[in-house]
């Protein structure tokens, strides 16, 4: 924190005439919008299985979740498109707002995202590997390779980021992020420029899509995001005391190192997960936290929840849009996050200091 | 800097004290200058050095007597052709991309005090990439008119950020917030666009993307020569604005410095050279990031250093290329290289740095 920077403080929470003095909302309250943004996500899957790039009739709609009759068209395509598109989508999203929650958290850094710490790229990359070395073309085989990368990745960027005398700051952990996604990036490309087939497959798994996988891999990667939330869910205090700084979270008696770690295992198993079920997608781990905190304040154990509900509304929002903006064409889910998670995102960034962490 | 301290004839023991501290520091200052001259000369060196190298060796190795009599005019037809046509433009192309970069990256990390505000990293190439790759692929643009596309893009792509990140002025980790913001964007069209298109288009402009000095001759050397003559000398002259800069916004403009608009100059200039080096050779990657971060580990305490800057992009650069032609099984692009020696030097930095993120 230089000194400009603290200055540069000052002078925006005067300016803003102290309207940015941290709310402290009750717990019924912060109960009821957790409830609130449940229906909302409720609907957005419901919109989800009812709007698409066809057109289908919304008894087919209702008979295709409920009974479906496979030689009905439309009934056919909630139950075979529709369905595991939506359920990607929800694991996706809650994965990728409870990881990006968690990393911001521990990182200290309102800049930490699973895209900008390198950890897609770990997974993009190992899953590219195994694609064009080991010849795999089915999700279920290189699921681990995503897994593997985003573990390794995690761990040196992590490693890097906390060598040297202070450190993990969150500074050094963002270039040391930073340095390794461009790296794990560039390698990708070195292998599948080599390599034409791959790549074909590569670019349109690159954009992140909820459509890429079946529903047999949604089985396989569930028990890993209902452990990698578990482990998120739990760490709200740890997190909460961490973001007063690591010499006061151990005057407090939190083992910062432990806290770290489990942290990290959690991130790891969310974004691997993620990236194996919808390809690498930007933005929702790192716009979403920063919307809960607008809701709930700093407290972890009220973001937490808020950014696992509001995270899979953003994403099925945003396939939803991608299915009705280019008729009868889509636009993956991946673009689309990008493109309209930037608006919000920049008026955030704009409209008020980061919430400190 | 040589300052004779005027002192007393009947010194006091506080007086030598005086004199000596006074002497220190001046040994300090000229210890300072002396480096910053000796690791640009170094520097410069290096580049010359792999300049040559690059020039004489290739599928067919030259001696470099014969290299130099070529380039002045001697050698026979194939040997010009290797040299002339081939091999020069591609290094001195390598040697203008990487002073464009290095010293865009080393100006946006000055005036933003954040070393993550390279112009790789907050959506400037991203933007060039955007439009050019749009250009191409969707309305199959090429040559200079490309060239211009990538550009404008980044000049856009730079006035948004700037505009979107102002509110009674810039603060550098708001703009780094919004650049980053709209690099991911941007980025997102370039992915889209490249589903969209022909599996050999896409091909084509994903090894662009990677930063290539491929098959690149004198017509992509001239607008990218031109274009440094007019904004390095530019950004010279708006650095004089960096000095009070890096003593945080209020303190620059106490001492007069009319910080907003400094600012701004410099940006321009420094968005600039970053969209005509990815107009001649792709985004290449890295080198804005790590060139200004090691050139201020190699001249420490000179604030900016931005010829060290500007020579190291170049080195690194040449060094990548050379590499990627000739020290792999498989011919790389440039960029990916870049990418993979930079990253761990910066790696490396960070390991090593005692603090990170003072200064940028």
């Amino acid at each position: 924190m230089s000194g400009s920077a603290f200055l540069e403080k000052g002078r925006e929470a005067s300016a803003d005439g102290g309207k940015e003095a941290r709310r402290k909302r009750s717990r019924p309250v912060l109960a009821l919008g957790l409830l609130a943004a449940l229906a909302v996500l409720f609907l957005t899957a419901v919109a989800s299985l009812a709007i698409g790039s066809g057109d289908v009739p919304f008894r087919d709609v209702v008979d295709g979740v409920l009974d479906p009759d496979t030689a009905v068209k439309g009934q056919l395509i909630v139950q075979e498109v529709r369905i595991p598109r939506t359920v990607a989508g929800l694991l996706a999203g809650a994965a990728l707002g409870l990881a990006g929650t968690v990393m911001q958290g521990v990182a200290r850094n309102p800049l930490a995202d699973p895209q900008l710490l390198g950890i897609n790229a770990g997974a993009s990359v190992a899953v590219v590997c195994s694609i064009t070395l080991l010849g795999f073309t089915v999700a279920t085989q290189f699921i681990w390779f995503g897994f593997l990368g985003a573990l390794l990745a995690a761990l040196l960027v992590y490693g890097v980021g906390s060598l040297g005398r202070e450190g993990a700051t969150p500074v050094k952990l963002a270039l040391a992020g930073a340095a390794t996604a461009a790296v794990l990036t560039s390698i990708t490309s070195a292998i599948l420029l080599q390599d034409r087939g791959s790549y074909d497959q590569f670019r349109f798994w690159q954009l992140g899509a909820l459509t890429a996988r079946g529903s047999e891999v949604l089985w396989q990667v569930s028990p890993f995001i209902l452990v990698g939330t578990v482990l998120a869910l739990a760490l709200g205090p740890q997190l909460n005391a961490l973001s007063l700084g690591d010499d006061l979270a151990r005057g407090l008696g939190q083992r910062v190192g432990a806290i770290r770690m489990v942290s990290a295992l959690a991130v790891v198993i969310l974004c691997g997960a993620a990236t194996v079920v919808a390809g690498p997608i930007g933005f929702v781990g790192l716009a979403v936290p920063h919307a809960a905190r607008l809701i709930t304040g700093p407290d972890y154990r009220w973001v937490l929840p808020y950014s696992m509900v509001l995270a899979p509304v953003m994403l099925l929002v945003a396939d939803i849009v991608g299915r009705v903006i280019a008729r009868p064409g889509e636009v993956q889910v991946g673009v689309v996050t990008a493109a309209i998670g930037c608006i919000p995102f920049i008026w955030l960034v704009r409209r008020r200091k980061l919430v400190e962490l | 800097m040589s300052r004779t301290p005027v002192v007393a004839r009947n010194a006091t023991a506080d007086d030598e004290r005086l004199t000596d501290a006074v002497r220190q520091v001046s040994a300090v200052r000229g210890r300072g200058l002396r480096r910053s001259v000796l690791v640009g000369s170094g520097l410069f060196a290096a580049v010359v050095v792999v300049f040559g190298v690059s020039l004489s060796f290739g599928d067919m190795v030259m001696p470099l007597g014969k290299v130099v009599a070529t380039l002045f005019g001697g050698g026979d037809g194939g040997s010009r052709f290797v040299v002339l046509d081939l091999r020069l433009p591609r290094a001195l192309l390598a040697i203008l991309v990487g002073i464009a970069f290095g010293l865009s990256g080393a100006v946006f990390q000055t005036v933003l005090r954040n070393p993550l505000a390279s112009p790789d990293l907050i959506g400037i190439s991203a933007g060039a990439s955007a439009v050019a790759v749009t250009a191409a692929l969707l309305f199959q643009v090429s040559g200079l008119a490309l060239s211009a596309s990538a550009l404008t893009g980044s000049l856009v792509a730079g006035a948004a950020i700037y505009l979107l990140a102002w509110r009674q002025g810039t603060a550098g980790q708001r703009l780094v917030l919004v650049g980053i913001g709209v690099g991911m964007g941007l980025s997102s069209i370039v992915w889209y666009v490249m589903a969209r298109s022909e599996t050999t288009d896409a091909q084509e402009a994903f090894r662009w993307l990677a930063g290539s000095l491929n098959g690149r001759s004198w017509g992509q050397m001239w607008p990218l020569l031109i274009a440094l003559g007019l904004l390095v000398p530019l950004t010279v002259l708006a650095a004089h604005a960096l000095r009070p800069l890096q003593l945080g916004d209020d303190a620059a403009a106490g001492l007069g410095a009319q910080v907003e608009s400094g600012r701004l100059a410099l940006l321009a200039c420094a968005t600039a050279l970053a969209g005509v080096a990815t107009a001649a050779a792709g985004p290449v990657g890295f080198v804005a990031f790590v060139a200004a971060p090691i050139a201020r580990r190699l001249v420490p305490g000179r604030g900016a250093a931005l010829p060290q800057a500007a020579l190291t992009g170049a080195l690194i650069v040449l060094v990548a290329d050379f590499a990627a032609q000739h020290l792999f099984p498989v011919q790389l692009p440039v960029g990916v290289v870049t990418s993979i020696i930079g990253a761990p030097y910066l790696l490396l930095l960070l390991a090593r740095a005692n603090r990170v993120g003072s200064g940028g």
